[in-house]
């Protein structure tokens, strides 16, 4: 027997960072919300305290924070022709499950898009030709500009309490900022953190080749903090569980040390946590939401009407539900029509370990998910000429350590032993005495990689799992030779006894045993009409006006960037027309 | 005498086989009145594994992770009653993976696991079949074998180059070398890494996870012991 509740103004589907920043919106606004999360309560205390939080085989390894994959999982498969097959244990991606969703484990490497990165069609037809653009690769230009943006950028930064130092401060190039990045309105709120050893020995070696290397903006507060939320923070301490981990200093930003303080206890706020929502209700019409059904803790299934619905799960899972509630056309990969699924897109990381003598202690155990890095943009973007290159996008460089924990993170030479004395022998010699620079790499779109329903795997709730056709392009092995190339002369000049590169090579297929990035992208894009994208600037349904969609789902191709900040841009963009807008007179932000 | 000879007598009264088990000799010069390690007399009397299994795990992980004086080997640091507990746990048990079919194991590596097994059949099957496979061709069992030989057979299973009527050689020894690694380096309250040992061995200061006093010293070699989750200190 279905439960049906009583109407409230807005349902949010997903309780991870954008929606936190929507649910302060709506309740700001005095609206009646619910926020639905698939996953269980949490908070810093007791979910993160220490020391049960900096336990490497349960949270590193097991992942007893993420999405239980026995429950619901994707399938992946390389090409159309292919059958897809289940990702029955994690590598490639990790998927956030619970309140403050992925935003509890990320490492916070909070970045801004390059300017450049919101046109990118526009931008490589004016600067190379229409003809250095791929007929296959299916990039578009955001329907949204850097400088509209930007105030929600600076705004986000402040709410994470980011450590950085600004390159391009109104206009101007400031020594030890990143001087790519697009103009900012405002320093970061925080100073840097102070560099590791190993972020040391790269900013060195990057100098002396001519780079002007910069701290990475890190969402790990360098000192105590006060948001401007009045939410307070402390500071880093380098404790080496960042990643994979909750932090149990009040120092990452996550929704819970940020945002979710706030709306503790908002009469207009309710949060129902172990509620899965399992479709978007739509009228007669199919072109309003009515609200969501959802199976609740005790497994009864749930109506909760609503006039507005936030979708705000993590991409894939926002590009299933629209597929699963029948809102969009998919995407068909052969003909090139529908957007449902189209566009989806990866990252391509390469990277190169130094391995030094016993003489340098690195101490790989201190370090924090993006605190104490360096890093270099010269490769990113469109930062530099890609006449004669041969592809399109770029990567950033960054060194440093999150963490020496030492079952997952034991950089050994590839000529190394994999067990016995010699392997023994080897753990003993580098373990402590290496480091490691890498690169995260855009991925273009393309007219063969997207997203739809697996005809065969279903979920726990008999729901059909979503489905990843994906592999690489030439543009991205070219692209990765290149900047891995960079890479390694940088390590070169950090003088280690010898190093090696680990790179993704024509031929190679998508991998999903190895991680790689979490920042999956795609297949909800934002775009300028119906034709072309699933949702308008302000993140609305082209479909059902009532619905809007956050996350990296909008994003037409991806980054070379973490994809938070951006993320995050995009979704107080939209809450600041919602407000200003659509709750006066809802309807379509953007005739279509 | 260190702990290690206890350790090998601890192995041998568990029943494992003198190949194991290290020297005669050296078992009777340690019941020979030193004084024992209170940590070595730990037995353990394991819940998952059978007898036989335990005599092929044991001597796996001996040679997987030789006690070999350079840090402590894996039998003395409690990896094999790691690896009987985590098939006790959920872990063991598959919960952590997906296991709905219909399962293709002929799907290309690239994507992922595809066996129908949790860790508990990886280690059932694979076991028995990998005694099976070594008693055919040496006439023995594993754990009876000299370590030559059982490093051989290791490095055929790694490699996928025996055929065992049973899961994937190479996927069985993946699973294992996994597993072994996690028992070396995991906090010790989950059964290895006993007395944090692993740790001690490469500088790992375990649980610590405060470095502010070390922002301003980095290249120095940090100077302090382990601590584990439940508080003991290295």
């Amino acid at each position: 027997m279905v439960v049906h509740l009583k109407p409230v103004d807005a349902v949010i589907i997903g309780y991870g960072w954008t929606g936190a920043i929507m649910a302060k919106t709506l309740t700001d606004e005095g609206l009646s919300v619910v926020a639905l999360e698939r996953g269980p309560a949490r908070d810093t205390s007791p979910d993160f305290e220490y020391p049960r939080i900096v336990d490497e085989l349960k949270h590193g390894i097991r992942g007893d924070l993420w999405q239980p994959l026995a429950k619901e999982t994707v399938t992946v498969r390389h090409s159309l022709n292919d059958r897809a097959a289940p990702y029955r244990q994690y590598g490639s991606f990790v998927l956030g499950n619970g309140v403050g969703g992925a935003g509890v484990h990320w490492n916070g490497q909070q970045w801004r898009a390059s300017p450049e990165d919101l046109r990118l069609r526009s931008h490589i037809t004016e600067r190379y030709g229409k003809n250095f653009i791929p007929d296959d690769m299916t990039i578009e230009d955001y329907p949204v500009t850097f400088e509209e943006l930007e105030p929600h950028f600076d705004h986000f930064e402040k709410v994470c309490g980011v450590s950085g130092r600004a390159g391009n401060l109104r206009g101007q190039i400031r020594p030890g900022g990143n001087p790519f990045e697009g103009v900012r309105s405002d320093e970061f709120p925080n100073p840097p953190m102070p560099d590791i050893y190993s972020s040391q020995l790269f900013a060195k070696a990057s100098i002396e080749l001519g780079y002007k290397p910069f701290p990475m903006p890190a969402a790990n507060s360098s000192r105590a903090y006060t948001n401007p939320y009045g939410v307070r923070m402390g500071p880093c301490n380098l404790c080496g569980f960042c990643e994979r981990f909750g932090c149990y200093l009040y120092s990452k930003a996550a929704p819970q040390t940020t945002i979710l303080p706030i709306l503790a206890g908002r009469p207009n706020f309710e949060v129902r946590t172990d509620s899965q929502v399992t479709k978007i209700l739509l009228d007669a019409t199919g072109k309003r939401a009515t609200g969501v059904s959802y199976i609740d803790r005790d497994g009864r299934e749930v109506e909760q009407p609503a006039d507005l619905v936030i979708l705000a799960a993590f991409q894939m899972h926002n590009v299933r539900l629209l597929l699963l509630s029948g809102i969009g056309t998919p995407y068909n990969p052969r003909s090139g029509t529908g957007v449902v699924g189209k566009n989806y897109a990866y990252q391509m990381v390469s990277g190169v370990t130094a391995f030094f003598g016993k003489d340098v202690e690195m101490n790989p155990f201190i370090g924090a998910g993006a605190g104490g890095q360096q890093v270099i943009d010269e490769y990113n973007s469109d930062h530099f000429d890609h006449s004669n290159l041969g592809f399109i996008g770029g990567s950033l460089i960054f060194a440093g350590a999150t963490g020496g924990r030492p079952i997952a993170q034991m950089a050994l030479p590839p000529d190394a032993p994999r067990w016995g004395s010699g392997w023994k022998a080897a753990v003993d010699k580098h373990y402590r005495h290496t480091s490691t620079v890498s690169t995260m790499g855009s991925v273009m779109s393309y007219r063969d990689r997207y997203l739809d329903l697996d005809p065969t795997y279903k979920d726990s709730n008999g729901q059909s799992l979503l489905r990843l056709t994906f592999d690489w392009h030439d543009n991205e092995y070219r692209m990765a030779a290149f900047s891995a190339a960079r890479v390694e002369e940088i390590v070169r000049a950090m003088k280690p006894e010898r190093q090696s590169t680990h790179l993704w090579r024509p031929g190679d297929h998508y991998d999903v045993r190895v991680y790689q990035s979490t920042h999956t992208t795609g297949g909800a894009i934002i775009g300028t009409n119906p034709s072309n994208s699933v949702i308008n600037r302000y993140s609305q349904s082209w479909d059902v006006s009532n619905l809007f969609v956050m996350g990296s789902s909008a994003f037409p191709q991806n980054i070379g960037y973490n994809p938070t900040g951006l993320l995050a841009g995009l979704a107080y963009f939209s809450a600041a027309k919602i407000r200003e807008t659509y709750l006066k007179t809802p309807g379509p932000l953007v005739d279509a | 005498m260190s702990k290690a000879p206890n350790l090998r007598r601890r192995s041998f009264l568990l029943g494992l086989a003198p190949a194991v088990a290290g020297t005669l000799g050296t078992i009777a010069s340690s019941a020979s009145g030193e004084p024992e390690d209170p940590g070595a007399k730990r037995s353990h009397l394991p819940v998952f594994f059978n007898s036989a299994e335990w005599s092929f795990l044991n001597a796996s992980v001996d040679r997987l992770i030789p006690d070999d004086g350079n840090g402590p080997g894996g039998l003395d640091a409690g990896v094999a009653v790691f690896i009987d507990r985590q098939m006790e746990a959920p872990y063991g048990h598959g919960a952590y993976w997906y296991m709905q079919g219909p399962f293709y194991p002929d799907t290309p590596a690239t994507l992922g696991y595809q066996l129908r097994y949790t860790p508990r059949d990886l280690y059932r099957l694979g076991i028995a079949a990998a005694d099976r496979a070594f008693l055919a061709a040496k006439g023995l069992p594993f754990s009876k074998a000299s370590a030559e030989d059982r490093d051989a057979f290791l490095s055929q299973l790694e490699a996928g180059t025996v055929q065992l009527d049973g899961p994937p050689a190479a996927i069985f020894f993946g699973q294992l070398l996994t597993n072994v690694r996690e028992g070396y380096f995991a906090d010790p309250m989950y059964g290895g890494n006993r007395d944090m040992a692993a740790w001690k061995a490469i500088g790992f200061p375990g649980a610590r996870a405060d470095f502010t006093d070390w922002l301003d010293q980095q290249g120095r070699a940090y100077p302090f012991g382990p601590v584990a989750i439940e508080g003991d200190r290295g």
